[in-house]
């Protein structure tokens, strides 16, 4: 960018703003030269200063697992609802190693506040996937105990759980599950959001509250580049990890498409929280590999060699490049994986097309925790009037 | 029996002690809601008898405090959170229409959302814009919540220890104006009546008149003054507004055919409307007039030297009285 802009200051056009190549630097493509990563895309392993992957060649092997089949999720679920099973469908191709990174780095005890997009956190956290697929078929909004798994419900409005997760991190603050050096006892609560999230009000209140209490909580967002049609440069005019050091906390970005970085430092960020240390905001640099969800066509706002250069970064890819070129996993396993996958897939679509549709009275359940008298009435009439049509169940 | 004459505020702060007291999980939670004890002071004291862990203040930010309380409560605590004015509220309202109503619904009861939020509302203590604002209807409106309306010290402490004990997300609004106003006497072993139950707070045969929260005292002044005039005027104190208790509002109109809602917000889709159909569906062959609604014009709060004008008061209820009985 020239200075030549009439009234511009150096650096910017014509007042209108800096220049996003000057604030981000032309790196940033790659993610800045504060990305964390331990695998790189051509699979091999990297050191960094300040984090590690300190699990061996079983887990990874797991991880890869965890991959092949959250993407046999997200790949079925689409085609679903290309066929009509489903009405909607929030696709997440391209961030498995984000989410499967940050789900295995939770033990037991800790809390998961989701997006709708948490298909890969729900797999790690033993939520059975047509569980999600009822939610997209729309014959619930969420079918499974948030208790039973410590995975909560997904949230459809855009950053509102982070709050809840700040909420929670407070309340176990006080059940006294932070900071006790108790492995199995100590706990925190890891929060879901995107980039777009990232310019909510509750987004910022929820940074605002948690680092005001110290609350264990890590602020988890995958940065795929986009919310629906609007870059990443719409939400932020400074790398993402960076505003958590204006909240009072840190900020880390990693390679959000490296499974065992992206491991290594939320493992570090729940660890931080369960020792009583506070917040930490993960930035997982990835990229939304298909559409926003299986309503959007991003043929209208990006490119495709945007797209064709991220898929050299796919995060199975370098996994796989890896356990093969270490002789970690030969051609069984690989066909293995596959074979479980299609076996998952087939579960799936059978499953999904024998969902149950609910009865139209149990529009009135659970309202409240016990039906008013004036719920009762309307429910009363409704079932009356189901009752007066000819061949009425 | 050992009784004591309370204020509204003092019946709020002591309903707020004793069900902190009776329940280790509750937790108070707002704006200068510790040592100051509230800008109106209903929690004062609180926080130096229950720390700082159990009555918390909070950052300046509504969504952040509703949103951090639906939290809270899914960790199994029960929080009583505190908007400083009812204007303020706006700021949390999709928190509360959005995840507060509708956590039990979307998880089918797995998850409930034992919260209150409560909010002084109402006008008349000369305040700037945004405090003096009656929001009920908007909650009211919105299914998964409960709202209730005190309007009198006794059914302070009572109501918000129930409220309290609700597993249901209660909206508890609080006439500001009467905070430090009146005082009644208490019988701290008495049995309250259930939460959700409207309430005959003077018997009379003309004409009924709906009130809650502030207007209840506007209504009641009223009945005296029709009194003196010949007219029997019947006051029901609503309470709760949603959902409504309407057998005892059916059984007094059945008897006097003659209705005036009175309430200090909007007329326009404001409670009187809902009040107005309902009779209209029940009580159709009573009625000897329309039901006539008494509120707030349809206009934004005023600056307060003409708020006596906007509000709902004594003679307006009384010529609505007048129109009811001439019709």
């Amino acid at each position: 960018m020239t200075q030549q802009a009439a009234g511009g200051s150096p650096g910017t056009t014509a007042g209108f703003g800096p220049d996003l190549v000057e604030v981000f630097g032309p790196s940033q493509q790659d993610g800045g030269p504060e990305l964390v990563q331990l695998l790189t895309p051509e699979g091999e392993r990297v050191e960094h200063p300040d984090f590690s992957f300190d699990l061996g060649d079983d887990a990874i092997l797991g991880f890869y697992r965890d991959m092949v089949l959250t993407r046999r999720i997200d790949t079925e679920a689409t085609a679903l609802q290309r066929h009509g099973e489903l009405g909607i469908w929030a696709q997440l191709l391209g961030q498995e190693a984000a989410q499967i990174g940050a789900g295995r780095a939770l033990r037991p005890q800790d809390f998961v506040f989701p997006t709708y997009r948490e298909h890969g956190v729900a797999w790690c956290r033993g939520i059975d996937p047509l569980d999600l697929l009822g939610l997209f078929r729309g014959v619930d909004q969420g079918s499974w105990d948030p208790k039973e798994n410590n995975f909560g419900l997904y949230t459809i409005v855009i950053g509102a759980q982070t709050l809840h997760a700040t909420g929670y991190a407070m309340g176990m603050q006080r059940d006294g599950v932070v900071g006790t050096g108790d492995p199995d006892r100590d706990a925190a609560v890891i929060a879901h959001f995107g980039d777009g999230a990232s310019s909510q009000g509750d987004v910022n209140e929820s940074f605002v509250f948690a680092a005001s209490y110290n609350a264990p909580v890590v602020f988890f967002c995958q940065n795929n580049q986009w919310a629906i049609s609007e870059p990443f440069e719409r939400q932020s005019r400074i790398p993402l990890y960076q505003r958590a050091l204006g909240f009072g906390f840190p900020g880390v970005r990693v390679d959000g498409n490296d499974v065992l970085a992206t491991y290594a430092v939320t493992q570090a960020a729940l660890n931080r929280a369960r020792d009583g240390q506070g917040p930490t905001f993960v930035e997982a640099y990835t990229y939304r590999m298909g559409a926003h969800t299986t309503t959007d066509d991003p043929t209208r706002y990006r490119l495709s060699d945007d797209l064709e250069r991220w898929k050299l970064k796919d995060p199975i890819a370098r996994v796989e490049a890896y356990l093969r070129r270490n002789g970690v996993a030969g051609d069984d396993f690989f066909t293995g994986v596959q074979a479980e996958a299609d076996d998952l897939g087939a579960r799936l679509r059978e499953g999904c097309k024998a969902l149950p549709d609910p009865t139209p009275l149990s529009i009135f359940d659970h309202v409240y925790t016990e039906i008013t008298d004036e719920l009762e009435q309307q429910r009363e009439a409704f079932d009356a009037y189901l009752a007066s049509f000819e061949g009425a169940h | 029996m050992s009784t004591q004459k309370i204020t509204l505020a003092k019946g709020l702060n002591m309903g707020l002690r004793k069900a902190m007291e009776d329940d280790p999980k509750v937790l108070l939670m707002g704006e200068d809601v510790g040592k100051l004890g509230g800008v109106f002071r209903i929690t004062d004291g609180l926080q130096k008898d229950f720390g700082e862990d159990r009555v918390i203040d909070s950052p300046l930010a509504e969504s952040g405090i509703v949103g951090t309380a639906v939290g809270l409560a899914l960790r199994g605590y029960r929080p009583v959170v505190e908007i400083q004015f009812d204007g303020f509220v706006y700021p949390a309202y999709d928190q509360i229409v959005c995840q507060v109503a509708k956590m039990t619904f979307r998880s089918q009861g797995k998850s409930r959302m034992p919260m209150v939020i409560r909010i002084p509302f109402g006008g008349g203590i000369g305040a700037v814009e945004h405090h003096s604002e009656s929001p009920e209807a908007q909650f009211a409106h919105t299914p998964g919540l409960k709202v209730v309306a005190c309007s009198n010290p006794v059914d302070g402490y009572w109501m918000i220890q129930q409220a309290i004990a609700s597993d249901d997300p209660v909206i508890f609004l609080e006439p500001k104006r009467q905070y430090h106003a009146d005082k009644a006497e208490l019988d701290e072993t008495a049995t309250p009546a259930p939460l959700f139950t409207s309430r005959v707070a003077r018997r009379g045969t003309d004409v009924t008149v709906l009130a809650y929260g502030p207007t209840v005292k506007t209504a009641m002044a009223a009945a005296e003054a029709a009194a003196g005039e010949g007219k029997s005027l019947e006051v029901i104190d609503l309470r709760t507004l949603s959902p409504l208790d309407m057998a005892p509002v059916y059984d007094s109109v059945r008897r006097t055919g003659r209705v005036v809602t009175v309430h200090e917000a909007h007329v326009n889709l404001g409670l009187g409307a809902e009040l107005s159909a309902r009779i209209t569906e029940q009580c159709f062959y009573s009625l000897e007039a329309p039901v006539l609604r008494v509120g707030a014009f349809d206009t934004p709060y005023p600056a307060s030297r003409i708020e006596e004008d906007y509000l709902p008061d004594l003679d307006r209820v009384l010529d609505a009285v007048d129109r009811s009985l001439e019709f």
